[in-house]
């Protein structure tokens, strides 16, 4: 079943950002989007969260249209969100960030906190530590946590092996690949990292100014220079 | 002795006017990024509501109070929905002719200053067409304490306390609930709350309810002992924008420490010169220097030297 579908997406009218993307996401998938600096990895992100509105096409999400709704309408109805740069609530600490992603404007929310847990098990021990004295590590961690708390179903992640140690960059690789496994969440990710595009995406998009250029299956993916060339300044 | 006693009665004093007048104006422009200057109007308000619900339906004085509060609160949400958050204009916009009226306010302070400014040029314009110059004040209850020569009003040490217990209660409100992790979560970023699924929108349009019940609440304990004009807001706005200004971004911690220090540099200078003009001066030019030295506030200031020593490690 087609999770998240993308139909002529046009966001930004004077200098479009992104131009006519079509992109669907089937349930259960890990999909990679690549691309350099400054393609529009992001504001596609934000598009599908709904933090930002395209000025032509289509956002559907499990079959309904969801291309007007605001962006805690879209999380509530079951989209998890990572920022890139994860944006650790300052002030707040670990038990409170988390707290964050219970969807408390939801009424009533399942939260599934024995996973996340069981996943980083070193966000327990520092639940009362203020969440931006972390590591860069940890709060990506933290905010891979905070968006699984209410146990979504797409889990958007914007370029998680941006200020990541190499050592902990993979193992965030094989978290997300647990993630997907054991917990059946789809994953949408943008990333310019080789090696986490290939360790973890089932497929993968290419973008280029804006644009989706191609599309790489399992055995693109395989092939190391495929990719190395769209990442190539 | 009785000096010191003098003195000590006129720093409570202060310091419950500085923190009530204070207490809304910083939680709005803390957490939302408005400048209120139609602050003074709703305390305006909350003293009119009480004022007439007391004298005119009769209602003892603690239920009138609830009442100038309450109003006040509503008055608030239907300001943020039709100004602050263009909320109303938009959804008429939406209906006619198919977009958006009007941008939102929030984190807007030049906007939100003209906006608001004429609001409460509107609101002192129209109290005065609806209730003429003045009303007629409710009595200060509880009488006074003596102690030797000097008599104080009790009334006024109840005030003392009860700007005391509202800092309590604001910082409990704001550090200790789920609310308060959410208004804090928003106002660190906002959309970061939203994408995790805060209806942010709902969280500005209570902090503003909230901001408001507080100025309605400032009206409300203050109306027995202020002649009931329709000016009568302009005499808060002073100590509210300078406390606001000397307290720095930490709403609560700023607001008790402005409160403290405005308190004693108010209560000194006049018990010294005899003269409140002179204490206001006093107060104006202590706003000027923590402007000139300090121009994040005393918290920022805080903040600054934290952050400082942490790198230093």
């Amino acid at each position: 079943m087609t999770l998240l579908d993308l139909s002529g997406v046009t966001v930004g009218y004077d200098a479009p950002v992104l131009r006519d993307v079509d992109l669907s996401v089937e349930e259960s998938e890990i999909v990679g989007v690549v691309g350099k600096n400054g393609v529009g990895k992001t504001t596609l992100m934000k598009t599908v969260i709904g933090l930002l509105e395209p000025d032509e096409g289509s956002v559907v999400y499990r079959g309904a249209d969801v291309t007007g709704q605001s962006a805690d309408e879209r999380a509530r109805a079951g989209i998890g969100y990572i920022p890139q740069g994860r944006d650790i609530f300052p002030g707040l600490t670990v038990e409170q960030n988390l707290q964050m992603g219970e969807h408390v404007d939801a009424g009533s929310s399942e939260t599934r906190y024995d996973e996340v847990f069981d996943l980083f098990p070193v966000l327990e021990e520092r639940l009362d530590q203020d969440g931006e004295t972390l590591s860069g590590g940890q709060q990506q961690m933290l905010a891979i946590a905070r968006a699984l708390v209410a146990d979504p179903d797409l889990l958007l992640l914007d370029e998680p092996s941006e200020g990541v140690q190499p050592s902990i960059v993979d193992q965030i690789s094989e978290d997300m690949r647990a993630i997907n496994e054991e917990l059946g969440t789809t994953i949408l990710f943008v990333e310019q990292n080789l090696g986490v595009i290939r360790s973890m995406a089932d497929r993968c998009y290419a973008m280029e100014r804006g644009r989706i250029v191609d599309e790489l299956g399992a055995d693109a993916l395989a092939d190391e220079d495929t990719i190395a060339n769209y990442l190539a300044v | 002795m009785v000096n010191g006693l003098n003195l000590a009665f006129q720093f409570l004093d202060s310091f419950a006017f500085v923190v009530l007048a204070a207490a809304g104006l910083a939680i709005i422009f803390g957490i939302m990024g408005v400048i209120n200057l139609a602050h003074g109007e709703f305390i305006l308000v909350g003293a009119y509501a009480t004022t007439v619900s007391a004298t005119s339906l009769g209602l003892p004085l603690p239920l009138a109070m609830a009442a100038g509060v309450l109003v006040t609160a509503l008055f608030g949400v239907v300001v943020e929905r039709v100004i602050i958050s263009g909320f109303v204009p938009n959804w008429i916009g939406q209906r006619t002719v198919g977009r958006d009226l009007v941008e939102p306010l929030y984190d807007r302070l030049a906007d939100s200053m003209v906006a608001t400014f004429g609001l409460s040029l509107i609101m002192v314009q129209g109290a005065r067409i609806r209730f003429g110059n003045s009303i007629d004040q409710i009595a200060t209850p509880f009488g006074n304490v003596a102690y030797g020569e000097f008599s104080y009003s009790t009334y006024r040490l109840v005030l003392a306390g009860v700007s005391v217990a509202l800092l309590v209660v604001v910082y409990y409100v704001f550090t200790r609930t789920d609310f308060g992790t959410r208004v804090r979560a928003t106002m660190a970023d906002e959309q970061t709350a939203r994408a995790l699924g805060v209806d942010t929108d709902r969280t500005y349009m209570l902090t503003f309810g909230i901001g408001s019940g507080l100025a309605g609440l400032t009206g409300a304990l203050f109306a027995p002992v202020l002649s009931m004009q329709p000016t009568l807001g302009s005499q808060f706005l002073v100590e509210a924008f300078v406390a606001v200004v000397v307290g720095g971004p930490s709403v609560v911690l700023g607001t008790a420490l402005s409160g403290g220090v405005l308190g004693a540099v108010n209560a000194t200078v006049t018990n010294l010169t005899d003269s409140t003009t002179f204490g206001r001066i006093a107060l104006l030019l202590t706003a000027i220097l923590a402007l000139r030295f300090l121009p994040d506030g005393i918290t920022g200031f805080v903040e600054r030297v934290r952050t400082r020593r942490e790198e230093g490690e």
